[in-house]
Order: structure tokens, then sequence, then C-alpha cells
């Protein structure tokens, strides 16, 4: 049972949790909480790119281009693993901004 | 695609990895501290503050971690807050990688100290409160006020924006307000509660007869924890201890000795876990003459009890043995008198029954603490 993201959200990794590469183990880890995941290496390259700056959306596109999978087949996989996340609390996605409120 | 979930307690690492590489590394920074929790398990012999460490060798402590493999450090004592210098340590940790977790009593610090804490990079705070009602905390912690200062604290720490764990070491005077504690996790916002059973070392020891909770009140706790565990799946992750006086099976005690996890002390010794010290026979190198990799790799204390070699035949023969890794050395010490026995907890051991005895005895204690104090009165020759 996991939610569906909206696809225009901007994922971001919450406080107290961090995208590394460990050198000493050859391997990339997130650290939360008296936690070390062990993302596999799809999972490691969605995350490189949850930046609290690009939407699913975007993510999607350039996952889809980068490896040459069909777009529908990497939306759904990255929804079922940023909605895991989201669960766990390891990620906030937020809304983008309607307008052009920068300026 | 999927992200495997390890807990600290159940860290995939090849059996036997030559040699093994540390995750995590607990910082006691010092032993000062305003409260005086008689479970505390902190050596009866605290450090004082003129043998600390000092700053500089702290954040070699730190480089050296890291370049070790070392991932999370956790910032504790005592209370790590009364190191003026701790936000510095926090941006140095940040610098070469390492995860920050504070472990904080969360009395006597202010919100601008807070503040200076998370924008040094803090990544985590685990705040200890010893009752969930005001009444408990300030008794078991003999310091008045102390309730309502940690939940100022706690407070504080959402407000910035800062992971929050709620810390319960429970017994008997308190295990009662186990679901009060999960109330006051989740009215602070916290995503993670620990329940910790008091674990009988340094001055937990001492006090045992006064803290051990019965047989009945550990049944108990054990089941509304589980299920508490499923009714907040979700939003709130609770850990427990479990109180292993009245197990089946022993404790994995640090997950094996050596194996992920090292203490530093106040004054610099490298210890396997926190209570080591309570066995005489093992000589503990200090990072003021050793680096932290070669302390690590070479000190007999952490080779002592690394691996399954070490084991007496119970263990060895035993298929729980890379699962128990024999227990609890310390505990192995206190009980058998001997640190290289099959621990008492364990139902195999020759002592288990008398470890038994010996808890519902102690369930039938007094009530009166010795609480911790960081000044010992002077014992006239």
């Amino acid at each position: 049972m996991t939610a569906t993201l909206a696809a225009t959200g901007v994922p971001k990794l919450a406080r107290g949790v961090r995208l590394r590469h460990d050198e000493a183990r050859g391997q990339w880890v997130l650290l939360a909480p008296e936690r070390v995941l062990n993302p596999d290496p799809v999972a490691v390259e969605i995350l490189k790119k949850v930046d609290g700056a690009r939407s699913i959306d975007a993510i999607v596109d350039e996952l889809a281009t980068a490896f040459t999978v069909e777009r529908t087949t990497v939306a759904t996989d990255v929804d079922a693993f940023l909605s895991g996340l989201a669960e766990k609390g390891l990620i906030e996605v937020t809304s983008p901004v309607i307008g052009d409120a920068a300026s | 695609m999927s992200l495997i979930e390890e807990p600290r307690s159940r860290v995939e690492v090849p059996a036997r990895p030559a040699p093994p590489i540390p995750y995590g590394m607990l910082a006691e920074l010092t032993h000062r501290c305003p409260l005086q929790c008689p479970y505390c398990s902190n050596p009866v012999e605290l450090d004082r503050r003129n043998v600390e460490l000092d700053t500089e060798t702290w954040l070699r402590v730190f480089s050296e971690a890291a370049k070790l493999g070392v991932l999370q450090v956790h910032l504790s004592g005592g209370e790590p807050t009364a190191r003026r210098d701790l936000e510095q340590m926090i941006r140095h940790c940040v610098d070469v990688g390492l995860y920050t977790n504070l472990i904080t009593a969360g009395v006597g610090v202010t919100p601008e100290r807070l503040q200076a804490i998370s924008d040094a990079g803090i990544d985590h705070v685990q705040l200890s409160f010893q009752g969930a009602t005001a009444e408990m905390t300030d008794k078991v912690s003999n310091f008045r006020g102390a309730h309502e200062r940690k939940l100022a604290v706690g407070r504080e720490v959402r407000r910035l924006g800062l992971p929050l764990t709620v810390n319960s070491v429970v017994h008997r005077a308190n295990i009662h307000q186990i679901p009060d504690f999960i109330e006051l996790a989740l009215a602070l916002d916290a995503r993670r509660i620990e329940i910790a059973h008091s674990q009988y070392y340094g001055w937990a020891l001492r006090n045992r007869g006064a803290l051990m909770p019965t047989r009945d009140q550990v049944f108990w706790a054990l089941d509304v924890v589980e299920e508490a565990r499923v009714r907040l799946k979700g939003v709130l992750t609770i850990d427990a201890v479990v109180p292993d006086y009245y197990a089946k099976y022993p404790k994995p005690c640090m997950n094996g000795w050596g194996r992920q996890s090292l203490n530093v002390t106040p004054s610099g010794k490298v210890l396997p876990c926190h209570a080591a010290e309570t066995i005489p026979s093992l000589d503990f190198w200090n990072v003021r003459e050793h680096s932290l990799t070669d302390v690590w790799l070479n000190s007999p204390a952490f080779n002592a009890f690394r691996g399954t070699d070490w084991m007496p035949d119970l263990c060895k023969s035993c298929e729980r043995k890379e699962i128990d890794w024999g227990g609890c050395r310390c505990q192995a010490m206190a009980i058998a008198g001997d640190a290289a026995a099959t621990d008492p907890a364990c139902h195999l051991s020759p002592l288990h029954a008398d470890l038994l005895a010996l808890a519902e005895a102690d369930a039938e204690g007094s009530d009166i603490y010795d609480y911790r104090r960081y000044f010992q009165p002077d014992r006239a020759g």
C-alpha cells in the first residue's frame, strides 16, 4: 500500500538523512538516525538526483534518458521507491511554487 | 531497486572479515553531568575534568575514525554539552564526512546553544527522559525541574527541524510508565523512541537491587512494546533494549566484540564497549599514544574476544554463535567471574538459574538509590 506521490512534487532528503560514498567499504550508504542503509545501484542513481531542486518528473525524465528505459517503467519504479522513503520519513516532498514567486 | 533496511542491530557483515570495519564510534566527551541517575552505565570511577582529552586530540580522533571507516559518531558522556568545544567538534565531523548524533540529558542546554549545535551541522538528537512525568524524572535524575527543561529542549530540537529520539531507560520504579513514555515521544513529535531496560554495569550494577524489575513487570513491558510497535508503524520507530536477566538467550552485545563499534572514554582510552574496563585482565590503549586504526586492529583488548575462536566449547558448538556472539563479556565477568565464560543470561549456561534467582531476589530489594556522584567522597585510608 504505497502512496502515489505527485509527479510535480520536489523531493529532498529529510534533515538527519545523508547520502554518501563509503570509501572504506567501496559502496554508497544512506545515513539516518541510528540507521545505516545500503541502497542498491538503481536506488543510488535515484537518490543522487534527490536534491530539493528537481521534481519527480524531472528525475524520471533524466533517468529514462540516461538508461534508455521506457519512461512509464521508470516512473513506476521511482514512485514506488520514493513513496517508501517518504513513509519512513527519510525524504520530504514539497509542492513546487506556483507562479513566479522568486522575483 | 530497494533499500536494504539495516538497523544497527542487524547490519550484515561477512562472518569472518579480515579485518572488520567499525560502523559506529561512541565518543564519551566528558563524565561531567548535572544528573545523578542511578542506572548510569559510566564507570563508578569517573574521569575528572583535568584528564579529559583536549580539543585538538578529539579532532584528530574524529579524522582517524572517518579514515578507519566509521560512519556515525555518537557524541555522549556524561553530558556532552558540558564541553564548550562541542560545536567545533561537530563541524569537524561534518567536514570529514561523519554522521553526528548528540546524546544529551537536555538540562542546562539553552535555545541559543541548541541553535549553535544545529548550525554546526548536528544530524540527530537523542534526548533522555528518566520518567514520563515531572515527578519521576526529577526523582530518578535527582534534579528538581529536570523534566520541564527536557521538554523545552525537545520542543526546541523539533522547532529547529532536527530529528529527535526520546531515550527512556526503564527499571522497577518507572517501567509502568512505558505507555506514557510513548505518548511523550509522540507529543514531542519524535520519530523514534528507545525503551532501554537498565543494563547492569557501572553505577547500575551498584544499584541493581533498587532497579531490577519483577519478572511480571518485564513480560508486561515486552507485550506493551510489541503492541505499540504494530500500532505506530510508520509513525514512531520503537527500539527496545531487552532485559537479559530474565531472557532465554543472551543479548548479542555490541553485535560482537570489536566487530562494529568502538568507544573512546573522556581520557582517551579506546574500549570495545563502554563497560569493558570492568574486565581487569584487559589492557586498553589510549588515543594519546596510538592511532585509532592501530588500536582497532592491533590492541590486545580488541582482539581478546573478537570472532569466535575465544569461545568456550559450549558457545563454539552452538548454532547461535554468530547470532549472539557469546553474549556479553562484561556480564560474564560480573556474574561468573570469568570474562571468557558463557554469558549467564544464556539458558545453557550453568549459572543461568543463579542469574534468575539473583534477579528475583533483587526485584524484592530496597528502593533506595545510591545516586551517581561526579565527585567521590574521599575514603580515608
